[in-house]
């Protein structure tokens, strides 16, 4: 308990420290002492609090989708991006782009999330039909039907000269959060508190079919649960700021190591350890080429990579 | 009482449990024997509605268990499977203590915290109680999984091969656990054994199966006997008087 409310104080300070790096200066003391002329004000209300605020929201949803991932396929290594989840969300949202321009932008997440839903539903169809017996397989499987839905979705935008939105929504990018403009990611912040409230039903899930009817649980219906929570927190993301790569596997797989599985106890670190590590990559992402700015997903992506080659090669050692 | 009426399950062409009719007496212990095949495992993954019926039904207590609501039978009846892998980290204590949700929903209160503990202890779990199960050996973890299918103190408890891993002492530790727990609380336990000397000395009633139908049901003098023993196995099996019990010997 002690070691999560530091947890929750470092997320602070990050958010501290994010609210003040940027292009422009932040000149706290002014502001504090009343000599400012509201400038800075302004900045703090229009762009920066809201930024961090998208970090924050992002990171910890992203990351308890994450969680949610992978205790319905039963795996370590399943996410968002590696079930289908993002790219069947992308193309969804690209579809909607196309069919009905002029939706408002929630209705545009609404229309990515049933893709997303139906595309993860098709991975979990999948696994049912190839029982694959190395753990390891199972994500390879996700990225194969996440690349077949991809080049579907470059197909469309190619034809469509919508090739510039769909790499968008692929790359986490934090730069144009704006007030007004990140607002639906208060969704995934709300299934998050979901996930919390479901936590246990979803712990019963992960062990299995068998185990859960056995207590008198409805497994389709927690399986529904899930994926529909991960579904809608993915395009919401997606939707606002863009996928944010491996944020939902390693997360979960560190929390994992350290406090174990049980979601009750598991999801109030996967939120806070997913927002600071999003926090803490934006903001190198500012500071490393400043004034220019590395877009998140990179960073995440490089950071990520190695984080998870770590994992699997952790697994890889202990199962042997 | 568990009733099966002929119940039938088939994988394609396959009958794999074939119009079987057995009643199970309430309250003491009954063992379903029979050779590697035979259907022991889907007979009780049907009883306990894990496995669709093809034909026939399964009353519990008086309960159609495909008719009734799960979450009731949850609380009337318990079932351990043969084979069980988990890939979430939980501890041996939180394992056990989901055994409780079908009453606490997730939110053991006291009283269940107490069924947790004696779970814990009756299985001989306390100094394992905060280790991660995938840290377990495989009888430490089949002793876990069996705790918790005790925490969920149900009338009915089904366990497939639950002395699977078990050394001497705690396969017997467990049969007078599960012995106990017939006399002193009136449940009704049915296990799958396949070691009959275990089924022959604390069973109350025997089910035996061969090719997915009944070989033959009823108390251990009826069942443990050299031509059924025969019959069910097809090998010679020995069967000695040993402190009035039966004793079969089969190493040779
Ligand atoms: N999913 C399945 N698909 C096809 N056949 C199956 C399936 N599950 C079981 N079987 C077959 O059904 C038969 C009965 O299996 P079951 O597991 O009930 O046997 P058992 O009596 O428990 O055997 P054991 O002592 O080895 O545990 C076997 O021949 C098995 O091959
Ligand atoms: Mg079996």
């Amino acid at each position: 308990m002690r070691a999560l409310l530091l947890a929750v104080l470092v997320m602070l300070v990050l958010a501290c420290v994010s609210l003040l790096v940027g292009v422009t200066h932040m000149p706290v003391w002014a502001m504090l002492s009343g000599y400012d002329d509201g400038h800075a004000a302004r900045i703090l209300a229009i762009s920066r609090i809201p930024r961090t605020l998208a970090l924050v929201l992002a990171g910890a949803s992203m990351a308890i989708a994450g969680l949610i991932m992978q205790m319905m396929i039963r795996n370590r290594f399943a996410e968002p991006t590696t079930s289908g989840t993002v790219e069947a969300a992308s193309l969804g949202l690209l579809v909607v782009t196309i069919m009905a321009p002029e939706l408002p932008v929630m209705g545009k997440m609404l229309a990515a999330a049933a893709f997303a839903l139906a595309g993860t539903l098709l991975f979990v169809q999948l696994l049912r039909l190839v029982p694959l017996r190395d753990p390891l397989m199972v994500p390879l499987l996700g990225i194969m039907l996440g690349g077949v839905i991809h080049a579907v979705a470059t197909f469309i935008a190619y034809r469509f000269d919508l090739l510039q939105s769909l790499l968008a929504w692929t790359m986490g990018d934090f730069s144009g959060v704006l007030r007004g403009r990140y607002e639906l990611l208060w969704v995934g912040g709300l299934l998050a508190a979901v996930a919390w409230i479901a936590a246990d039903r979803f712990t019963v899930a992960g062990l299995g079919r068998d185990f859960t009817t056995n207590l008198g649980l409805n497994y389709k219906r927690v399986l529904a649960l899930g994926l529909v929570i991960v579904s809608m927190v993915t395009s919401a993301v997606i939707v606002t700021v863009g996928m944010i790569p491996f944020l939902g596997l390693i997360v979960p797989n560190v929390v994992s190591l350290t406090v174990g599985d049980n979601m009750r106890r598991a999801v109030p670190w996967v939120a806070v350890l997913g927002a600071i590590f999003v926090l803490s990559c934006d903001i190198l992402g500012r500071i490393i080429r400043a004034p220019y700015e590395i877009p998140l997903g990179t960073v995440v992506g490089v950071v990520g990579s190695a984080m998870f080659l770590w994992l699997v090669l952790r697994k890889r050692s202990h199962a042997a | 009482m568990i009733h099966a009426n002929e119940v039938t399950k088939r994988y394609g062409d396959a009958v794999v449990v074939d119009c079987l009719s057995v009643t199970i007496p309430k309250g003491g212990i009954t063992s379903i024997i029979g050779p590697n095949g035979a259907g022991k495992s889907t007979l009780l993954s049907m009883l306990a509605r894990l496995l669709k019926m093809d034909g026939g039904s399964v009353t519990v207590g008086g309960l159609d268990v495909t008719a009734t609501a799960s979450d009731v039978i949850a609380r009337r009846l318990a079932i351990l499977r043969q084979d069980n892998h988990l890939s979430a980290r939980l501890t041996v204590r939180d394992l056990v203590t989901f055994g409780r949700f079908p009453y606490s929903r997730g939110r053991p209160t006291l009283e269940d915290k107490a069924h947790v503990e004696r779970a814990l202890a009756y299985l001989d779990l306390g100094a394992l109680a905060d280790r991660y199960l995938d840290e377990l050996s495989g009888g430490q973890r089949q002793r876990a999984f069996v705790a918790m299918v005790l925490c969920q103190d149900t009338d009915y408890v089904l366990l497939d091969e639950p002395l699977n891993n078990l050394d001497m002492k705690h396969a017997q530790s467990m049969m007078k656990t599960l012995r106990r727990a017939t006399r002193d609380f009136g449940k009704t336990v049915v296990l799958v054994l396949h070691d009959i000397n275990f089924a022959s000395w604390y069973s109350d009633f025997v089910v035996a199966m061969k090719g997915g139908r009944l070989a033959a049901a009823g108390t251990v003098d009826e069942v443990i006997r050299e031509d059924m023993l025969r019959e069910i196995y097809g090998m010679d099996i020995h069967v000695h008087e040993v402190a009035g019990r039966r004793i079969a010997l089969y190493y040779e």
